[in-house]
This record gives structure tokens, C-alpha cells and sequence, in this order.
């Protein structure tokens, strides 16, 4: 129980930061009523909205949890495929594909390591394509599997890395709970690069750094962002997780670099299909694709370094927390 | 009197049950399953007599339709139907006029004979307030067809009604015609300025169509840059 001690705490900081944060808009909106302000207090009430259900995702534990992100997956790749266009063919393809988010979160459940990094690339990249195929509509046969894939990849395979974090243990303490401290470490620092960076780059930023995938993004606000991130991770990395301030400073650097890519790769998906949020779910944001682009890239990443760095031991039988 | 009583009493339970299919299914699927985004709910009639008109592509269209509105207002809802269709077998007619409550229309009236909107008129007599689709049928997934001229009719008999188009989108692609195999995809229902009377038949529709359209464009400029 005691890892869970600073989790808790970070969410206490999350909600005294929000809470300065609305009332400094509160005072702005009514002070002057524009747009920018507008659209600045609606962004911190979804934001208030957002902490509480993640907070009753990761503190409600076992099954809960894991419905939490499978949920959050199934927001994601209903939204992708509500953007993308799809053949009417395919309607059944789509219903299989949706049908990958509980078996992949399944196996997560099992703690079935091998399944669970196997299951979307290899076992749904091809059983999908023969659903497609016995359909046997061959125009558009490319693009259609290549976007489905596509999506199954970016909103489900990478995201349930998020919920594998939270069933790891250390083989010489396995009743110490590391999983809720580690999701908080990845989502804390993830959302922080992304506030970060856009706040470096609306003070100081000049120069672009992706004119033609992302022509907000500039320079200082990528280096100014990744640094925050670097610090904040070095600092609360070895007090919230397993890591010691070295590792915990790498992890930070991948997140960092992890979510301006992430960002990047949604911001070209959308302009890509001519579109500038990916929907409306979450008011002052834009979709949930818009905020979980950066996570898509830095859920696995740093999954797979902090899985190579330290020695885990999956632990069969009882689901964490309930142990 | 004990009659009374009684059929009061099959009233209530009739109402009951369709809000717990409402509240236990209808919403559950509509916001877990498809994730509907409403806009502009304010504009939608408080009480009947009232129109409400509405694109139609899928079968859920009526279940978002009826959703809009709070579940207290729910047995003074009436969705137009086809007779031929909906009390085609008896399990589909028992479903339509108990859980969903359709007032069901003779498509095919023979010339004369009687009134094919009576039914509607009653239901507006009775101050309930009456979905209508005004293409008629479903038809191909997000693709309008021109609207049939009942509508005009009834806003020329009542020239005090008003009728509210609600534009819906994205239905067609989880549960088109033909299909029975729901598919989630984010839907949109967009409700419009309310309509009146305007002193023509032709310019009651195009305006309807026109609004339709608008709304239409206005889903695709929210998203677009």
C-alpha cells in the first residue's frame, strides 16, 4: 500500500494546481471576455473532468482499472474509425476490429506477456485482412486493411501498454503495488510535455520546427518542453516509481521526445484528411485522439525501457491490489 | 369504474415499461455504445403540440430522436411509421407500439377513402409532439432524398405549429438498411431554427431542406479547418 502513498499525493498537487489554474481564468474570463478565454476555461473544466474519471481509473484498481483503459482505447479507435472513410464492405471487418480491445485487455488480466504483445500485430494484422477477404471486395482492399491496422496499432495496441504498467512487479518485493505509481509517472509527464511544450511556444517560441505537418510547433517550445519534462521526471521519477534519479532522467527524455512525436503523428493524420480536431467529445480540446496522440507513442516506449531496465516478474494467478 | 381504474392502471405500467427500456437500453447503447453529440437541445420543443423532422437513415434514428428529450416527456412522444412495415409480424408491432410508441400511417391510402395523416392530427389534438421523416423511407446510408409533402400539409392546417428539423449523421454507418449488425461510430444530431407555416407547400420544404443542408454544413465547419 505504501507505494500508492505518492499517487494519491500527486493527485492532490494536480487538483491545488487546477484549482489556481480556474480560478486565474475565472478572473480572466470576467475581466475580459474573449475567445482565447473562452476557450481557456472550458479546456479546465474538461481538464477537471478527465482527472476525475483517471483518477477513479487508477485508484478503483484490478478490473476497474483495466475497463478504464480499454475503455479509453475503444473512445479512441471509435473516433479514428468515424474520421477515416470505410466501405460499407467492411462493416463486419470493423465489428471484428472493435472486438480486439476486450481480448487485448484480456490478456493483460491473464498476465499473458507473450499474447498480449503478439496479439495485434501478428495474430488480428492477419486474421482481419481474411475477414476482409471472404467479404471479397478487392478496390480500396489495400488502403481499407492498411488504415484498419493502422488504427488497431495507434489506439489500442499502444495504449493497453498504459495497462500492462499496472500489473508489473519487482520479483524481490511482490506485494509492493509499482503499477498505479508507474501509469502516473507516464500520463503526469506525458500531459505536462504537452502543456509545456505549448506553453514554451506561445512565450518564447519563433522559429518552426514542422511547418508542414504542425505549424504551431516551434523550436523553443519542443526544446523548452522536453526540458520541464526532464526536470519534473528526475524529480518526482524516483519518489513516484522503482527508478533511481538516472534512469528515471532517461525516462523522463523518452516521454519527452516520445510525445512530441506522438503529437506530431496525429497532427498528420488530421491534416492529412483535412480536418482540425479529431471530434467534440472533450470541449476546449477537441477529441480524445487530440489527447491521447502523445500517449500513443510514449505508452509503449516507456513501457519497453523501464521493462528492459529493471527485472519484472509478471505475477500469475491474483490480479494486483487485490493481492 | 373498476374498468377505469383498471385500464388506468395498464396505462402506467404500459409507460413504465417503455421508460426502463429507454433508461436501461435505449441510453446506455446510444451513449456508451455510439457516443451521440448533441447540439443546440435547447432549441427542441418543451411541450405539444409540436413537429419534430428529421433526416432518416437508420433505424436508431427514432431511438436518438426520442432520446433528446428528457425521459418524463417520453409517453407524449409519437414517431410516424409505416402500417405496412412496423405491424408487418406480431412481435415487431407489439415492440413498435409499446416500447416505442409509433403512430402507424397507411403508406398506400386508397384515393378518398381516408385521411392518411388523421392519425397525426389526433396525436397533435392530444398535445403530443410527433416525429416525422419527412424522405419517407430510409434509403441509402447519409444521403438525402427529396422530402414528401405530408409535412407541408400539416403545417398548413395548423398554421401555429412549429416544426424543429433535427439534422442527424454518422446512424447510417452504425446500422444502415439492410444491416443488423450494430457497428459504434460517433453520431451527430444537430437541432435547427424551428419552422412555421410560410404560405406555400413548395417553399415549406425547400426551406426544411435548406435547413437540413445548413445544418449539415455547419457538422462538417465545426470539424474542418
Amino acid at each position: 500500500m505504501t507505494m500508492l502513498q505518492p499517487v494519491i499525493v500527486t493527485f492532490v498537487v494536480i487538483i491545488v494546481i487546477l484549482s489556481i489554474a480556474t480560478v486565474i481564468a475565472k478572473r480572466l474570463r470576467r475581466s475580459d471576455p474573449s475567445d482565447a478565454h473562452e476557450n481557456l476555461w472550458l479546456r479546465l473544466r474538461t481538464w477537471w473532468q478527465m482527472v476525475g474519471v483517471f483518477a477513479m481509473g487508477i485508484l478503483l484498481g484490478g478490473v476497474w482499472s483495466l475497463l478504464f483503459f480499454a475503455f479509453l482505447s475503444f473512445l479512441a479507435l471509435k473516433e479514428f474509425f468515424s474520421l477515416i472513410p470505410t466501405r460499407r464492405a467492411d462493416r463486419r471487418v470493423l465489428f471484428w476490429a472493435y472486438m480486439a480491445i476486450p481480448l487485448q485487455f484480456l490478456w493483460v488480466q491473464w498476465h499473458w506477456y507473450g499474447m498480449f504483445l503478439a496479439f495485434i500485430p501478428v495474430f488480428c494484422f492477419l486474421l482481419l485482412p481474411l475477414r476482409m477477404l471472404s467479404i471479397g471486395k478487392t478496390d480500396g482492399y489495400l488502403k481499407a486493411a492498411g488504415t484498419i491496422q493502422w488504427g488497431l496499432m495507434t489506439t489500442v495496441f499502444c495504449l493497453s501498454h498504459a495497462a500492462f504498467l499496472l500489473i508489473l512487479r519487482l520479483p524481490d518485493s511482490p506485494e509492493q503495488i509499482v503499477g498505479p505509481g508507474l501509469v502516473m509517472f507516464l500520463v503526469v509527464l506525458t500531459e505536462l510535455n504537452d502543456i509545456a511544450q505549448y506553453i514554451w511556444g506561445r512565450s518564447i517560441g519563433r522559429n518552426q520546427i514542422a511547418p508542414l505537418v504542425s505549424p504551431n510547433k516551434t523550436r523553443a517550445g519542443f526544446i523548452g518542453g522536453v526540458t520541464t519534462t526532464l526536470l519534473v521526471g528526475t524529480l518526482i521519477g524516483p519518489w513516484l516509481t522503482p527508478l533511481e534519479t538516472w534512469s528515471a532522467a532517461l525516462a523522463a527524455l523518452i516521454i519527452g521526445l516520445g510525445g512530441f512525436a506522438g503529437d506530431l503523428n496525429i497532427s498528420a493524420l488530421k491534416r492529412d484528411l483535412g480536418i482540425k480536431d479529431s471530434g467534440t467529445l472533450l470541449p476546449g480540446h477537441g477529441g480524445i485522439l487530440d489527447r491521447v496522440d502523445s500517449l500513443t507513442y510514449t505508452a509503449p516506449l516507456f513501457f519497453h525501457f523501464i521493462y528492459a531496465l529493471l527485472p519484472w516478474h509478471t505475477y500469475s494467478g491474483a490480479v494486483w491490489w487485490s493481492g | 369504474m373498476a374498468y377505469l381504474f383498471r385500464s388506468r392502471v395498464v396505462v402506467r405500467l404500459k409507460q413504465l415499461q417503455k421508460a426502463l427500456f429507454f433508461l436501461l437500453l435505449v441510453k446506455p447503447i446510444l451513449s456508451l455504445i455510439i457516443g451521440l453529440h448533441i447540439r443546440d437541445q435547447q432549441r427542441l420543443p418543451k411541450r405539444g403540440p409540436a413537429l419534430v423532422v428529421a433526416n432518416h437513415n437508420s433505424h436508431l434514428d427514432v431511438f436518438v430522436l426520442m432520446s433528446l428529450f428528457p425521459l418524463r416527456m417520453l409517453s407524449k412522444l409519437r414517431a410516424v411509421a409505416a402500417a405496412d412495415y412496423f405491424l408487418s409480424n406480431p412481435l415487431l408491432a407489439w415492440f413498435s407500439l409499446n416500447l416505442v410508441g409509433i403512430l402507424a400511417i397507411d403508406r398506400h391510402p386508397k384515393r378518398g377513402r381516408t385521411d392518411p395523416l388523421a392519425p397525426v392530427e389526433a396525436a397533435l389534438a392530444r398535445n403530443e409532439i410527433v416525429i416525422l421523416f419527412p424522405e419517407g423511407s430510409r434509403g441509402d446510408p447519409e444521403v438525402m432524398t427529396p422530402l414528401r409533402s405530408g409535412i407541408a400539409h400539416l403545417l398548413q392546417r395548423h398554421p401555429e405549429l412549429e416544426a424543429t428539423p433535427v439534422f442527424l449523421h454518422g446512424l447510417g454507418k452504425a446500422l444502415p438498411k439492410g444491416e443488423a449488425l450494430l457497428v459504434p461510430f460517433f453520431c451527430d444530431a444537430l437541432v435547427g431554427e424551428p419552422i412555421r407555416w410560410s404560405g406555400d407547400k413548395q417553399q415549406c420544404l425547400s426551406q426544411l431542406m435548406k435547413t437540413f443542408k445548413q445544418l449539415a454544413t455547419e457538422l462538417n465547419a465545426a470539424t474542418q479547418e
